[in-house]
């Protein structure tokens, strides 16, 4: 499987947008059968500088990268919205209608044993402590409940979506000073995730890419993925994950400090996050050493063929041991 | 196993080597159970092989010492299979358990502790007390999981059990992980120590979204059925405020450093009322009365889509503090300043520090561990939670320790049937406070 041409998108088929969803702009996603929604902001295709010659050795070389046009989601995802895939009892009482054989075929993480809100809050606050796994899991559940292929930023997508043109260490310049105007994070989170989008929003409208929870992204962690840039640019591309760590994160948390938080900042999972998983194998679904861990929606506007979409959502479980 | 000449020698060179040493063993516990292999290996059982008995064996092979996994039971060929794959494949030499040290059944555990010095019993907890006691009998140092009962006579054996390991000098190390965890062993100190006063008060929590369940199979016995989803029968499992909350209850009486007098309380069936849930309520709440009078209040619910919550608070005469198991404590003074954070980074994990102290006492022969007696009495607390909880009725410690009803099946063979049955809709009698007897 392909899957770094699943992600590049070939425009092999001009792809059918509902008025509502309009290439380029604004759109509610309904999650159907049900009366949850959320919301999708567009980001442009273009060119950008990835990486940054002020961070550390992984964020080097800076190099040119195109980007192919996407939607992602307006804020990181809530429990409000992870919640109907992890309890299927949940999602029965909270849908409109019955719930359709495709989505309850859709594998369910266990439940988990500890209260993964880690007493922080649920109502609008982001979900967290999935794994990777799981958060791909919860995006074939979108899939079948909408017919839209949702799937995580790429590394350099999410870069991409954070900089919103800029080429400063933060999307608003280089001072860390403003951060707090933006972001959650160490300094004035009090140690706990917060409702999302009640900071400032950047100028692509996305909240909270900087702070609150760590964003998963679809690549493997590779440190010196970036010296393996050949020829002018890259385009679209991703370091397609085969392992079951390390995958990247990025944005920092309400428990980083400013430097994780950068556009260009990398962070990578770690299998300690599972220690306090007292069984063998270890869950394929939750890290329950990791609090400050979340995700959001990406959306390509040219969607991949029903083959590749397929591919990205059944990849083989890796057992943990 | 060695002979008994090897093991008789072994001891005798372990005394002389003392005396000639002259105070290498100091410790008064030096000549403890030990272990008596030809070579210093420390041979281990693993008694039920589930995920969690997989994972208790992994800690145990990661220890330091010079150990070696060299038997397995479990009820299921399935679950064996897949342990001592797992097991095998990650550490090769430390694994040595041909087919014929491979148990399957209900009796297995017997052959299977002969086998070993020490023994990791990891089943569902309704067998502990009979394999504790098998353990105990044939002179092993034992890794027990938490719950170690879930009846009254249950209790009573293990009660019985523990005074024996202790007379013999058996290390014996419960799962309540919170007690080999730093943020509470790091608070405990500092609450025994006075730093928050007499504690007056607490609230204890397990409220999460639930666990995992098992449909039943056409093929099944109905003992089959009960053993593959066991968390809903009481008889193997206890109510899940015997298997999950006596985490947080233990924490109570840690505090306390004392156990209730009495306890009431309610519960019920709210969420899981289907015929794949048994007989177990889905929450319940309950007061711990202790004989000073203060009282601890306990909440545990299995709930989808609702808040979560699973934690300890406790409210002192000089102040109060928090505590979790994800590695948090904080401590206050009564004006509300905090006098004590832990870190919650860099912690070790507990679940290892439970088997690198256990195994690293067995290997020096200390006799440094007898934690059945206090998570015995831990799990007769939430015991007598669920009796409160089920009857309606006020549950007195001292009369509910000589009740006589045990849950465990008259014969233990995949034909017999279990006590609890199902009707012809498929559903199991529930609880009923004021008309069910516990007692």
């Amino acid at each position: 499987m392909n899957v770094k041409k699943l992600l590049a998108l070939p425009l092999l088929m001009s792809s059918f947008l509902s008025p509502a969803q309009e290439k380029g702009k604004p759109y509610q996603q309904q999650i159907n059968g049900t009366k949850l929604n959320f919301s999708m902001q567009p980001v442009p295709g273009g060119e950008f500088l990835m990486g940054s010659k002020k961070g550390k050795p992984d964020e080097q070389p800076v190099h040119k990268v195109k980007i192919s046009p996407f939607w992602m989601s307006t804020y990181e995802l809530t429990w409000d919205l992870y919640e109907p895939f992890l309890y299927k009892d949940y999602e029965t009482t909270n849908s409109t209608s019955p719930v359709p054989e495709n989505v309850d075929a859709v594998a369910r993480p266990t439940k988990p044993y500890l209260d993964m809100t880690f007493g922080m809050g649920k109502e609008n606050h982001p979900a967290l402590a999935m794994t990777h796994y799981n958060a791909i899991q919860y995006c074939k559940w979108l899939y079948a409940r909408t017919g839209v292929f949702y799937r995580l930023p790429t590394e350099a997508e999410w870069e991409y979506a954070s900089r919103a043109g800029s080429s400063s260490e933060y999307a608003f310049g280089d001072d860390a000073s403003k951060l707090g105007d933006y972001a959650w994070f160490a300094e004035n989170s009090d140690g706990k995730t917060h409702p999302v989008g009640k900071k400032k929003p950047n100028k692509w409208g996305l909240f909270d890419l900087y702070g609150n929870v760590a964003e998963w992204t679809y690549d493997q962690y590779i440190p010196d993925f970036y010296t393996k840039v050949k020829g002018e640019k890259m385009d679209d591309p991703v370091a397609v994950p085969e392992n079951l760590y390390a995958h990247v994160i990025r944005g920092g948390s309400y428990d980083a400090k400013a430097s994780d938080l950068r556009s260009a900042a990398r962070l990578a999972s770690d299998p300690i996050w599972k220690q306090l998983d007292p069984q063998i194998p270890k869950s394929n679904w939750w890290f329950p050493e990791a609090p400050f861990i979340g995700m959001r929606l990406v959306r390509p506007v040219t969607p991949p063929s029903k083959a590749e979409i397929d591919a990205y959502y059944n990849q083989p479980v890796i057992a943990d041991y | 196993m060695e002979n008994k000449e090897l093991r008789d020698k072994r001891r005798e060179f372990l005394k002389t080597s003392a005396l000639i040493a002259g105070g290498v063993f100091l410790n008064q516990f030096a000549f403890a159970g030990g272990h008596f292999s030809a070579d210093d290996t420390i041979k281990i059982a693993l008694i039920g092989c589930g995920d969690r008995g997989t994972g208790a064996a992994f800690q145990a092979l990661s220890t330091k010492e010079n150990v070696k996994l060299v038997a397995m039971a479990d009820a299921f060929q399935d679950r064996l299979d897949n342990s001592y794959k797992a097991l095998s494949t990650k550490f090769k030499d430390k694994v040595d358990v041909p087919q014929d040290r491979r148990f399957v059944g209900f009796d297995g555990y017997q052959k299977a502790i002969a086998l070993a010095d020490v023994v990791l019993l990891v089943t569902p907890p309704g067998f502990r007390p009979m394999h504790f006691e098998e353990a105990v009998k044939q002179g092993k140092h034992v890794f027990m999981e938490k719950p170690v009962a879930v009846d009254a006579p249950g209790i009573r054996k293990v009660l019985a059990t523990a005074e024996i390991a202790k007379q013999k000098k058996l290390n014996v190390v419960v799962g309540l992980q919170r007690r080999y965890q730093e943020n509470y062993r790091e608070s405990l100190k500092r609450i025994q120590d006075g730093a928050i006063g007499d504690i007056v008060g607490g609230q204890v929590y397990w409220n999460s979204g639930g666990v995992w369940v098992k449909k039943r199979e056409a093929s099944q016995t109905e003992m089959e059925y009960q053993m593959r989803n066991w968390y809903y029968f009481n008889w193997l499992c206890g109510d899940h405020i015997v298997e999950q909350h006596v985490h947080n209850i233990d924490i109570a009486n840690w505090v306390k450093n004392a156990y209730p007098v009495s306890v009431q309380g309610t519960g019920s069936r709210a969420w899981r009322t289907g015929k794949d849930y048994g007989e177990i309520y889905d929450n319940h709440a309950v007061e711990l009365t202790y004989a000073d009078g203060a009282v601890i209040y306990s909440q545990c619910r299995h709930y989808e889509g609702t808040q979560n919550r699973v934690d300890e608070t406790f409210q002192g005469t000089k102040g109060r503090t928090y505590l979790s198991g994800s590695n948090q404590a904080v401590l206050w003074d009564h004006t509300g300043k905090e006098i004590y954070n832990h870190p919650t980074k860099g912690n070790k994990n507990p679940y290892q520090t439970e088997h690198d102290e256990l195994f690293a006492a067995i290997a020096k022969n200390e006799f440094k561990f007898a934690d059945a007696e206090r998570s015995a009495k831990s799990c007769f607390t939430a015991i007598i939670g669920r009796y409160a909880t089920y009857s309606g009725q006020v549950i007195k410690w001292d009369e509910a320790l000589k009740a006589e009803n045990s849950l465990m099946p008259d014969q233990l063979t995949w034909t017999a049937n279990p006590k609890v049955m199902p009707d012809a809709n498929g559903l199991y009698p529930i609880p009923m406070p004021g008309k069910t007897k516990v007692l």
